[in-house]
């Protein structure tokens, strides 16, 4: 084996050493990924009628805002000059899938979840804006877009209207979020990423981790609020994120098997570079504490008739172990990537600064961030259901 | 459709979000893009008006004639006159007041031709310490006619 | 609340567009020369090339190329005997400084420059969102520095690294064939230097340049060429061991 100077090892060219895409650019998709994943998991109730998962609707959308605001702010902080990213509004290149991000964002931003959440919110927030004093009374009123029309009809034409958004909203975060599997599947020049399978993979990957996400944040939510939790609709979520996860797992084996199979000019230098650089965060975190671990707890749960107390602390080791394991997934893509020569003949070291601008500081704090907005959002439009279900005209409203 | 006012409403805002981006982008697309391609014309330009650092041979021979016919002689007939004297585009602008720093053979001339395993075969090439003696490369080569030795430095004007 | 939000969204970055435009660094090009009239390519010859290194240092000098950074840079290969998939190869400070001698005995070693190869279907022009890095009518790829946003996308879709971001401008950076040379008669700051003529300016469009007795007469090769980039520097002698 050759020897390791200032963390090279063998031959890359010159102008590789350096990585150009750092833990910013592994945070991204992991963010937009949720983003996808909450949104299906809202869906499940919305378009297919899965009606155990509603107490978690208002708080899927809500978390899928929370981190739909915040996904551009790792790519703002990446880019060499983020004060000229309105070019890729105005002269967005065709050829580049990086150039639909923009309006992408913008679509499912404005017309999916904005639009998706007002039309559920809109009675609450006719009530908000008459009860609230203060403010916050301004804010309820300005977004009634000064309509106080709740009656019956105008409620279903809503209910109709949410319904239909929610159909386009299903392609459209299937777009958000593929497009970046795109972006790494589309360039021929890095064999670690260039396969059609990639949107693929990082769809359900993105769908593991969301509805993992929701999971979480619904039993953290409960205890929080010293509530009990709806074992049903935990139970299903539980069950989707194994079917789902299931059919991720396929598809990363699949991938696998394919490269291992062909065993193409790139092969020896991928399959080295996996057991030594990338074994801990592949191997190890990736593949058994993130993806074997937590499927197999989730097909125990299947199979065994476990009590509710153990379910619950089953699900919570499972959906963290996920999450942890797609974060992982995204690592291993982004900066495995960029770990080997295009000459196939050497690797180089990945140096992760802590308080730098893309160091890990303000990674973490990426992370933290749309909790916080989380936390307001919940604040404003207050995502509980009654105990009861419907109240008039409104199959989502209600404040308990 | 009164139930529906406030969807019409909506649907305004963003009838006027979308012409006022419409109208902004106008404003902001560069001038001329596009018209070679998808790019700025300007920039084109720009790195076409970068100054040139190396002055190219045949403005040294616009001068140097002498030169030019001892190489033209000579097995250094092909090395261009910045290969080894640097970049001398301030020296061509203004040859009476920027003089060139002459190169110290014994350090110049085992850049090319120090023994090296992975040049080709047919190159010449020596171990410069052991060929020279310590004595200066000069002192036998004329570097703008290296062979036959003998010339030595007082061959260069 | 979302109109609020999009005005705020077209307000600050179009100040910021404002802004960039009064910096302009734009000077009257040299007149005469006609894009239609040339399409710029290249040749190297591996068996001419020494390894001395006069390129890589004219081009830094040149075109003001950042330290450990390179627009062209030379490799040394090594190749013993069979199998010749895993040539020794390595290209200290890009051969910056030249190689030190590294014996070998048996071994068929020989150097290879490298640069930029002008794609024709330039994998970088393709990805880059917003036309920062482009392809110009007479054969270029060049970047636009005032525009491009530092995504890095097109570094990470050149096959052959040929790309890299300057750390004071924080764009992206690349050979530019000379330009500013080629377009006024001169040959590249590369080819200028090169002692043994390894190195030579091509101009397709010119029926008289011997690039098309080059390419007539030789074996000559591109690198990588099952990318189907349509590189435009073509290599004679090329090993098959060549990455």
């Amino acid at each position: 084996m050759q020897p390791i100077v200032n963390g090279v090892q063998g031959f890359m060219y010159p102008n590789e050493v350096e990585l150009q895409w750092s833990i910013l650019i592994v945070l991204y998709p992991f963010i937009t990924g949720l983003v996808a994943g909450a949104f299906i998991l809202a869906s499940l109730e919305r378009v297919f009628r899965v009606e155990a998962v509603k107490p978690t609707y208002r708080l899927a959308l809500l978390t899928a805002l929370a981190f739909l605001l915040v996904a551009p702010l790792p790519l703002q902080l990446h880019l060499g000059h983020p004060e000229r990213s309105y070019e890729m509004y105005i002269t967005p290149h065709l050829t580049s899938a990086m150039a639909m991000f923009g309006f992408v964002y913008l679509w499912y931003l404005m017309v999916v979840l904005v639009m998706e959440i007002w039309l559920d919110y809109r009675q609450d927030i006719v009530r908000l804006a008459a009860s609230t004093p203060g403010p916050l009374h301004w804010l309820y009123k300005a977004m009634t877009l000064g309509s106080t029309n709740v009656s019956p009809r105008a409620l279903r034409i809503d209910d109709r209207a949410g319904y239909i958004i929610t159909v386009i909203g299903i392609p459209s975060a299937f777009l958000l979020h593929g497009y970046v599997g795109f972006i790494f599947g589309s360039v021929k020049a890095n064999p670690w990423w260039s396969t059609p399978l990639m949107p693929i993979v990082f769809l359900f990957s993105a769908m593991v981790s969301g509805i993992a996400l929701v999971m979480l944040i619904y039993m953290a939510a409960m205890k929080l609020r010293r509530r009990p939790i709806d074992m049903p609709c935990l139970d299903t979520i539980a069950r989707y994120l194994f079917y789902t996860f299931v059919i991720d797992f396929s598809l990363e084996m699949l991938d696998l098997i394919h490269r291992m199979y062909e065993a193409d000019e790139s092969f020896q230098s991928l399959d080295f570079m996996v057991h030594t650089r990338l074994w801990t965060s592949q191997v190890l975190i990736q593949i058994i504490a993130g993806t074997a671990v937590p499927l197999a707890l989730l097909a125990l749960a299947q199979v065994v008739r476990l009590s509710e107390p153990r379910r619950r602390l089953l699900y919570a080791v499972a959906g963290t172990l996920t999450m942890i394991g797609i974060f992982a997934m995204r690592w291993n893509v982004v900066i495995g990537g960029q770990l080997f020569s295009k000459s196939f003949l050497g690797y180089t070291s990945y140096k992760l600064a802590f308080a730098t601008r893309e160091g890990l500081l303000p990674s973490i704090g990426l992370l933290i961030l749309p909790l916080v907005i989380l936390w307001v959002l919940v604040k404003l439009l207050p995502p509980w259901t009654a105990a009861d279900a419907r109240t008039l005209g409104g199959p989502h409203g209600g404040v308990s | 459709m009164k139930d529906a006012a406030h969807l019409l409403r909506l649907a305004g805002l963003f009838a006027v979000g979308i012409v006022l981006f419409l109208l902004i982008r106008r404003e902001l697309v560069p001038a001329g893009f596009g018209e070679y391609g998808f790019f700025r014309p300007a920039a084109m330009d720009a790195v076409r008006a970068r100054p040139m650092i190396y002055a190219g041979r045949t403005t040294c021979e616009m001068c140097h004639e002498g030169e030019l016919k001892l190489l033209q002689s000579g097995k250094h007939a092909h090395v261009g006159c910045e290969a080894c004297h640097g970049p001398q585009a301030k020296h061509a602008d203004d040859s009476s007041s920027i003089k060139p720093v002459l190169p110290t053979p014994h350090l110049l001339c085992p850049v090319c031709h120090e023994v090296n395993s992975a040049k080709p075969k047919g190159f010449p090439q020596v171990v410069a310490k052991e060929h020279s003696g310590g004595a200066e490369c000069t002192t036998c080569h004329n570097p703008h006619r290296p062979l036959p030795v003998g010339l030595g430095a007082e061959g260069i004007k | 609340m979302s109109m609020t939000r999009r005005r705020l969204l077209f307000l600050t970055p179009a100040a910021a567009a404002f802004l960039d435009r009064l910096g302009g660094e734009e000077t009257q090009p040299p007149s005469k020369y006609l894009l239609a009239d040339h399409y710029w390519a290249m040749s190297i010859d591996i068996g001419k090339c020494i390894g001395c290194g006069n390129c890589v240092r004219a081009c830094a000098r040149e075109n003001g190329v950042p330290q450990g950074y390179f627009r062209t840079w030379v490799e040394r290969y090594e190749v013993a005997g069979y199998p010749s998939e895993r040539p020794e190869v390595d290209s200290p400070n890009g051969g910056f400084d030249g190689f030190t001698e590294k014996s070998r005995p048996g071994a068929k070693s020989f150097f290879v420059p490298k640069l930029c190869n002008q794609c024709a279907h330039s994998p970088c022009v393709q990805v880059c969102p917003v036309g920062a890095t482009f392809e110009t009518p007479d054969g270029l790829v060049l970047v636009d520095k005032t525009y491009c946003l530092g995504c890095r996308y097109c570094v990470q879709a050149c096959p052959y690294g040929c790309r890299y971001i300057d750390p004071a401008k924080q764009t992206v950076d690349k050979c530019t064939l000379c330009y500013h040379r080629i377009s006024r008669g001169e040959t590249t700051a590369c080819s200028e230097t090169c002692p043994t003529g390894a190195r030579t300016l091509a101009d397709l469009k010119n029926p008289k340049d011997p690039i098309h007795e080059f390419l007539r007469t030789n074996s000559v090769q591109v690198l990588k060429p099952h990318m189907a980039t349509g590189s435009k520097v073509y290599y004679k002698d090329l090993d098959g061991s060549v990455r």
